[in-house]
């Protein structure tokens, strides 16, 4: 009792808690603390070995990963096909053709952050673009009010994951099986399998495509789609890193207990979570409409499989509480960067997949590796 | 941000404030988890200023009591005091804004996380102004440089970047960052939770000088512990739970650990 706090502050490399690491010259009894904050942040790896360092870069920076791959891949078709690869239509048409599965994939992220798994992402965009446009055509809402009821639905679906998942505390990857089929049945059964035509969105409800349109800049053309996909991943990425939600979403995906007392409510967070992902899957599926111009119930079969690559591939450990958004965004466009390089190449189309596939494991034990310096 | 440790007065060795004063006491606490009566009419009494230690067999329920008192859980039947005014923790933030704060046995950090970001998990600060308001967008430099604050004061700053994640640091160095975290918001009553149990004989010294520490502060430390030395050498009062309930409270310098053990474990009546 006699003890204070100064006293500790000077003997506490001695005896206490120390780094290991012996040859912290700065950390001396008489050091100041500025001094010994600074020792500690540049000594401590100076004496690891390269390896420990890339690793902890990669630890700390999730999304480096990915974009280094992102890059040599982009280097790579570039040099195999030169201007055909590396002009401003082509790269920007990979953009294009990623911006519904980055959108979808930004909703896959948020869940696998909280370390579940959202397979009815695919099938809740579907049915939210068909909700637009049926509620236009065949109820003849204004375009306006259908979109709304789209978001509306996605919401719904989304809050009813996020029910059974945070209150009724199922398995993320069980609830959401069930609501794949269930909500991928009521779209079938909705629509009655009926596609509206382009030209009749077109000629009476263009509000349904309006991100297909574009801005062009040079051959560059951007589809207001892609623009969508890019704001929303910049804003997620600010709300994950730079709020209190954004910290709170990788706590109880880190661990959920340990987040609960801390004081986190962590089945508010899981709520909200997979609401927001409700929500961006129905932009999701307005911007599928502009992609593809016609609604269609049988649209998007693969987006809650080709979400789960772009994630993971990004980056984004499945076990939750590690990785980015921008990270998954990196992921999308190497698949994207893929499937048009290798058609352009001429290659048969299952390279693509036997490629992907393959980035897909060596992403996984990547992440393995990266984790393992966790323990 | 240590206002509370600021403003509450330093107690001597001595104790002169008065600590014959129940700050935090429960009567008749049960819980059940199905057939398992895990509390069954237990009591508790933690005096201001002092470090009271709960020991008892395994099952005894001490980690039930705590849970209860830290607000993780809720008890079926009793109820719990709080400078003699009727107390109810629905969760563990609201323990928390009662001054109640708990260093759990696995700590309860988020080791992909910051330290600084641990320390103020589900507190965070926000930037002032429109940024803060309406992006609700955080001040982390404002929290790092509390945070490194909080620590330094804790004497644990030699060890940390306080952007460095959790999960690189030693044992010692998380149930520091734990315990920061526990004094950094003005709690008046700290759990700790078998805080020695994981570490070393030299992290554990450190941990019973920082135990010793947070009571010269004049905050009331409750301390779960197997380690009967640790307990001996650190508590004013010894609490003994057996079987559900509260058995005696004993006093350190009036029975030697074997007589304690024998309590706790039935092998000697408990002293009247």
């Amino acid at each position: 009792m006699t003890d204070n706090p100064q006293s500790y502050r000077a003997d506490g490399d001695g005896t206490g808690v120390g780094t290991g690491d012996g040859a912290g010259a700065g950390d001396g009894a008489g050091a100041g603390a500025g001094n010994t904050v600074a020792a500690a942040a540049v000594h401590a790896p100076a004496h690891e070995p390269p390896l420990w360092r890339v690793r902890h870069f990669f630890h700390r920076h999730p999304e480096a990963v990915p974009l280094f791959v992102l890059l040599c891949s982009l280097a790579g078709f570039g040099l195999a096909l030169g201007g055909k690869f590396f002009s401003p239509f082509a790269l920007t048409l990979i953009l294009q053709q990623v911006a519904v599965v980055g959108i979808v994939g930004a909703a896959q992220t948020l869940v696998i952050l909280t370390a579940g798994i959202d397979l009815s992402v695919g099938a809740v965009m579907v049915l939210s673009s068909v909700v637009m446009g049926q509620f236009t055509f065949r109820y003849g809402l204004p375009p306006a009010a259908a979109v709304a009821c789209g978001f509306a639905v996605g919401a719904l679906c989304g809050a009813v994951n996020g029910f059974l998942v945070a209150r009724v505390r199922l398995p993320p990857f069980i609830v959401t099986l069930g609501m794949w089929q269930i909500v991928l049945a009521t779209n079938f059964l909705y629509s009655a399998n009926e596609t509206i035509r382009s030209q009749d969105i077109a000629a009476q409800a263009s509000l349904l495509q309006f991100f297909g349109g574009k801005a062009q800049l040079g051959g560059a053309v951007f589809t207001y789609g892609v623009i969508a996909m890019v704001a929303l991943v910049a804003g997620l990425q600010y709300a994950l890193t730079r709020t209190a939600w954004g910290r709170h979403v990788y706590a109880v995906g880190d661990d959920p207990q340990a987040a609960q007392l801390a004081g986190v409510s962590a089945r508010r967070v899981l709520f909200s979570v997979y609401i927001l992902a409700g929500l961006i899957c129905a932009l999701a599926g307005w911007v599928l409409i502009g992609r593809i111009g016609s609604v269609s119930p049988t649209a998007g079969q693969f987006a809650n499989i080709e979400s789960i690559t772009a994630v993971v591939i990004g980056g984004v450990s499945l076990f939750g509480g590690r990785g980015s958004i921008a990270g998954m965004l990196f992921g999308a466009l190497i698949v994207g960067v893929f499937s048009l390089g290798l058609r352009l190449l001429g290659a048969d189309p299952q390279w693509t997949y036997l490629l992907i596939g393959l980035l897909i494991i060596l992403a996984i034990a990547a992440d393995q590796w990266i984790r393992a310096l966790a323990r | 941000m240590n206002a509370t440790v600021d403003s509450v007065a330093p107690v001597d060795a001595a104790g002169s404030v008065d600590s014959t004063v129940a700050l935090m006491s429960a009567r008749g606490l049960r819980k059940r988890y199905g057939n398992v009566t895990a509390l069954d009419d237990a009591d508790f009494e933690l005096r201001r200023g002092e470090i009271l230690a709960v020991i008892g067999d395994n099952g005894a329920g001490k980690s039930t009591l705590i849970k209860i008192l830290s607000g993780a859980e809720q008890p079926d039947d009793g109820e719990m005091q709080l400078d003699g005014a009727p107390a109810r923790f629905d969760s563990p933030a609201a323990a928390h804004a009662a001054g109640v704060e708990t260093v759990y046995q696995n700590l309860a950090l988020s080791p992909a996380l910051s330290i600084a970001d641990n320390l103020f998990l589900g507190r965070e600060i926000r930037r002032r102004g429109l940024a803060g308001k309406w992006l609700r967008m955080l001040d982390h430099r404002e929290m790092e440089r509390q945070a490194r604050r909080k620590l330094s004061d804790l004497g644990l700053l030699t060890i940390q970047n306080i952007r460095q994640t959790v999960e690189t640091l030693s044992g010692g160095q998380r149930q520091g960052v734990a315990v920061a975290r526990a004094t950094a918001f003005g709690g008046r009553i700290i759990i700790m939770d078998e805080p020695t149990a994981a570490l070393g004989v030299k992290e554990s010294r450190r941990v019973l000088r920082l135990i010793r520490d947070i009571k010269s502060h004049g905050l009331s430390v409750v301390l779960v512990s197997h380690n009967m030395p640790h307990v001996f050498e650190v508590a004013d009062r010894i609490h003994i739970h057996r079987l559900g309930r509260r058995l005696c409270v004993i006093r350190p310098g009036d029975y030697s650990m074997d007589n304690a053990v024998a309590f706790m474990t039935g092998a000697k009546p408990a002293p009247s």
